[in-house]
């Protein structure tokens, strides 16, 4: 299942800071599209991505969710389909075990206590994390964190996506396993990100986000063949990655 | 102050083991805590029979739990302050004094001060058997079984799971601090140290502001949902043999009292 | 010494029973008032700052020549979160040592959370509001007025374990006794309590003013003058106060009570000692041992005993009356 995502002049301004952290931001993204976000520090991703599952109001503009405005009464139904997985892991690991943390977005849409066990293992399945069930977060290494964090989401079977920063911390097997899981997903995705190869092997499109709007909307592929475009807004591939062939 | 226990968090503390205690329910485990330190707190202090029958009683339960000697005194040390205390009481208390060998001390404060030692190392080596017998997960559903209001469990939960995190950020500070050559020995020293805390602090509460986002994100709204495990068929041990320990216990302190 | 907490049995079950009903009661309403004030965040809140109250008591912060101290945390943690959900938490980390760390009498539980939790955080927070009246209104008049009233709290914390112990001791130790020492020796563990809770607040003004539940009254404009007080000048002050106090509790110990025994006979208290039957402890006739010094411990309890219920129950009405604006 995956839905359409509608971003219509979103502004917002921090109330310690002198400008405006989004400007008028516009984005269409088509059910099932994956879209990778980048953009330098402080132009506005982490907060463009807190305002599509609501965590923000949006103080001026308009965010659709599969055609339903993301205010008021539709809330709750809005946190169920848009996923939301946290640049933190220990942020969204809360519980004192794993099965519990994955459990918890299900209990809170209302999946019987009955069905939660099936519910919990088909999540943590599905990010190959099944043998941490009975474990504590503050055990799990920085991969195995990652993983449950994206079951705890999962779990809920989003329609929508967003991912922030998945892969900082990540070592190369980890970044990878992580890629291969996201585009074996049907669901509409959005990858805020620094880390442009990863960008490319899960995002065929990607938006450059600066001072607060879209200012680079460009086939992945495209953009990171343009060194210089993407240098205009401190994006640089690392060192020694050559674009390989498609 | 048991600083070595409590250095790094509470994660640590259970020894796993495939034993009857570690079975057993935890909300019996919990009650039967209760119930021990009110037999402790009741056995009249010169019933000296009643408090070896309590030691007895409790170095059974470790040992059908399976746990390691050492390991259970060295976390019981957490009571050595108190073993301090108890030694001044004959010293510092009035009432009819008594030979003890040169000197001469009160031998109420004898009597108090051996009740003091023995509750003092008793209820702490219980609380000892109990968490390392439970995990924090399984304490929790526990308290929560117990009816202990769910937001007071969401609280300790909250807390046993960021503890570890807190405190090693403040022991990372201290060490970022060491190695940069600051070693305060005076308290006016001390501003770099509380800087590094209030710092900790503010961290701290701006992790717990993300934690509420996160759980918003689930679709969490004032109700914490009740995420207590679906009772899985009979227990491995009953209440009553989880309770037995306990209840010995109190009617040895009732019989005390009565003698 | 007194963030040892008292194991079982320590008190008579009848005084552990009343600091158990009077705990709970407090905490039930601390847990009310931080539902009101944080809403559905207490939960993550009150968990994340109860684990830094945990981690901060653990800290070794130096006192003199390599000596070491621990922080206590009562006064700190309701001077940032308000007395409601300062209690709250330092409530639940009593509760937690208990049963979890094993630092603490599951009996005893009653007055070891009023003693490190409700006594610091309200006594506290009443000291603070006064010295916040006395002080400038600005950031440095909210630290000095931190440093008097964690240094307080201490000493109230100390008054109150001694009260505790008139009524219900176990042990043959005279109040006089206990409460010189305790008073005199917190006294002096105040002065590292309340120098080190304000530079933690002075810490926590200047990177996120709005956590400092204490200035919240303060408009931005007020926070950013700072004269930074020194240190050395605050402890200087603290030792000048605490020598005061324990000079004045000294008089107990010294059996040199002239002044306040004349006070004491002035106000009545004589009279009331013969027939004074202390409930529940069989040590209480030891608490006020021979006919002067009755008068003289009756005296100093029933003082501290207003001194304490003054703070403490200042401490609940002002947090009680004033509803603190919406925590950001």
């Amino acid at each position: 299942m995956s839905a359409s995502l509608r971003v219509r002049g979103l502004t917002h301004r921090y109330p310690t800071s002198s400008g405006n952290v989004l400007d008028g931001l516009d984005l269409d993204v088509a059910a099932g599209e994956r879209v990778a976000l980048l953009g330098p520090n402080g132009s506005g991703k982490t907060t463009l991505a807190l305002h599509l599952n609501g965590l923000i109001p949006a103080q001026s503009g308009t965010v659709e969710v599969g055609g339903r405005p993301v205010a008021g009464e539709h809330l709750p139904e809005v946190r169920r389909r848009v996923g939301l997985v946290f640049q933190d892991p220990d942020d969204q690991l809360f519980m004192p075990r794993v099965r519990e943390d994955v459990a918890f977005g299900p209990a809170n849409l209302g999946v019987p206590a009955k069905e939660r066990p099936a519910v919990v293992d088909r999540a943590l399945a599905a990010v190959d994390a099944a043998h941490l069930a009975e474990r504590h977060p503050h055990h799990l290494s920085g991969g195995e964190k990652r993983r449950v964090a994206l079951a705890t989401v999962l779990a809920m079977e989003p329609d929508v996506l967003v991912l922030d920063e998945p892969t900082s911390g990540l070592d190369p097997v980890g970044r990878r396993e992580l890629a291969e899981l996201l585009v074996a997903l049907d669901t509409t995705l959005l990858v805020v990100t620094h880390d442009l190869p990863f960008a490319l092997q899960t995002c065929p499109r990607s938006v450059v986000i600066d001072g607060g709007r879209v200012v680079i909307d460009a086939p992945t592929a495209e953009l990171l063949a343009d060194p210089d475009r993407l240098a205009r807004h401190r994006l640089e591939l690392p060192f020694g990655f050559v674009l390989g062939p498609g | 102050m048991g600083g070595g226990l409590r250095h790094r968090g509470a994660l640590h503390l259970l020894v796993e083991r495939d034993s009857p205690v570690h079975r057993a329910r935890p909300e019996a485990k919990v009650v039967a805590l209760v119930l021990f330190a009110v037999a402790l707190a009741a056995t009249p202090e010169r019933a000296l029979a009643a408090f070896a029958l309590h030691g007895a009683v409790l170095a059974l339960v470790a040992g059908a739990a399976r746990l390691p000697a050492g390991t259970v005194r060295r976390r019981a040390l957490v009571a050595l302050p108190f073993l301090g205390v108890a030694a001044l009481l004959p010293f510092a208390a009035d009432g009819p004094r008594v030979a003890l060998g040169p000197l001469a001390v009160s031998e109420d404060g004898l009597w108090a001060g051996g009740a003091l030692a023995a509750r003092a190392v008793l209820g702490a080596t219980a609380a000892v058997v109990l968490t390392a017998t439970t995990s924090v997960a399984d304490l929790l559903a526990g308290l929560a079984h117990l009816r202990l209001p769910r937001v007071v469990v969401g609280i300790v939960a909250s807390m046993l799971r960021y503890l570890d995190l807190v405190a090693d950020q403040l022991h990372r500070t201290r060490l970022a601090m060491a190695a940069r050559g600051h070693d305060p020995r005076w308290l006016w020293q001390a501003r770099p140290l509380a800087a590094g805390a209030g710092t900790l602090f503010v961290r701290t509460y701006e992790r717990g502001e993300r934690v509420h986002q996160a759980m918003l994100a689930r679709g969490f709204t004032r109700r914490l949902p009740d995420l207590r495990p679906p009772p899985a068929g009979a227990p491995a041990i009953g209440w009553a043999a989880a309770l037995a320990p306990a209840l010995v216990s109190l009617l040895v302190a009732v019989g005390a009292i009565l003698r | 010494m007194l963030a040892m907490h008292a194991p079982d049995g320590f008190l008579e079950p009848g005084v552990a029973a009343v600091t158990a009903l009077a705990s709970l009661a407090v905490m039930a309403l601390a847990l009310r008032a931080a539902g009101r004030d944080l809403d559905d965040r207490q939960v993550p809140l009150a968990g994340v700052a109860a684990a830094f109250i945990f981690a901060a008591q653990m800290l070794n912060f130096p006192v003199a020549s390599g000596t070491t101290g621990h922080l206590l945390g009562g006064a700190l943690a309701a001077i940032l979160l308000g007395p409601w959900v300062g209690s709250l938490v330092v409530g639940v980390v009593v509760l937690v040592q208990a049963l979890v760390f094993a630092d603490g009498g599951i009996t005893a539980l009653g007055c070891n959370v009023l003693n490190m939790a409700v006594v610091p955080a309200f006594g506290g927070w009443a000291v603070f509001q006064l010295a916040r009246r006395l002080l400038p209104r600005s950031a440095g008049g909210v630290v000095g007025a931190t440093a008097v009233a964690a240094g307080a709290s201490v000493v109230l914390s100390a008054a109150a374990f001694s009260l505790e112990w008139l009524f219900g001791a176990s042990a043959p130790v005279p109040f006089d006794t206990v409460f010189g020492a305790m008073v005199g020796v917190h006294a002096l563990i105040g002065i590292g309590e309340g120098v080190l809770s304000a530079m933690v607040v002075s810490a926590v003004l200047a990177a996120r003013p709005d956590l400092v539940a204490g200035a919240r009254d303060l408009a931005p404009a007020q926070l950013v003058d700072r004269p930074r007080v020194s240190a050395r000048a605050f402890a200087l002050g603290g030792i000048v106060a605490a020598a005061a106090t324990a000079a004045a509790v000294s008089q107990l110990a010294a059996d040199d009570p002239d002044g306040l025994e004349r006070v004491a006979i002035e106000q009545g208290f004589a009279d009331q000692a013969e027939a004074h039957r202390l409930a529940g402890s069989p040590f209480a006739e030891y608490a006020t041992r021979g006919i002067d010094d009755e008068t003289l411990s009756l005296a100093v309890a029933g003082l501290a005993g207003v001194a304490l219920t003054l703070a403490v129950g200042g401490g609940l009405v002002v947090a009680i009356r004033s509803r603190p604006r919406a925590v950001v």
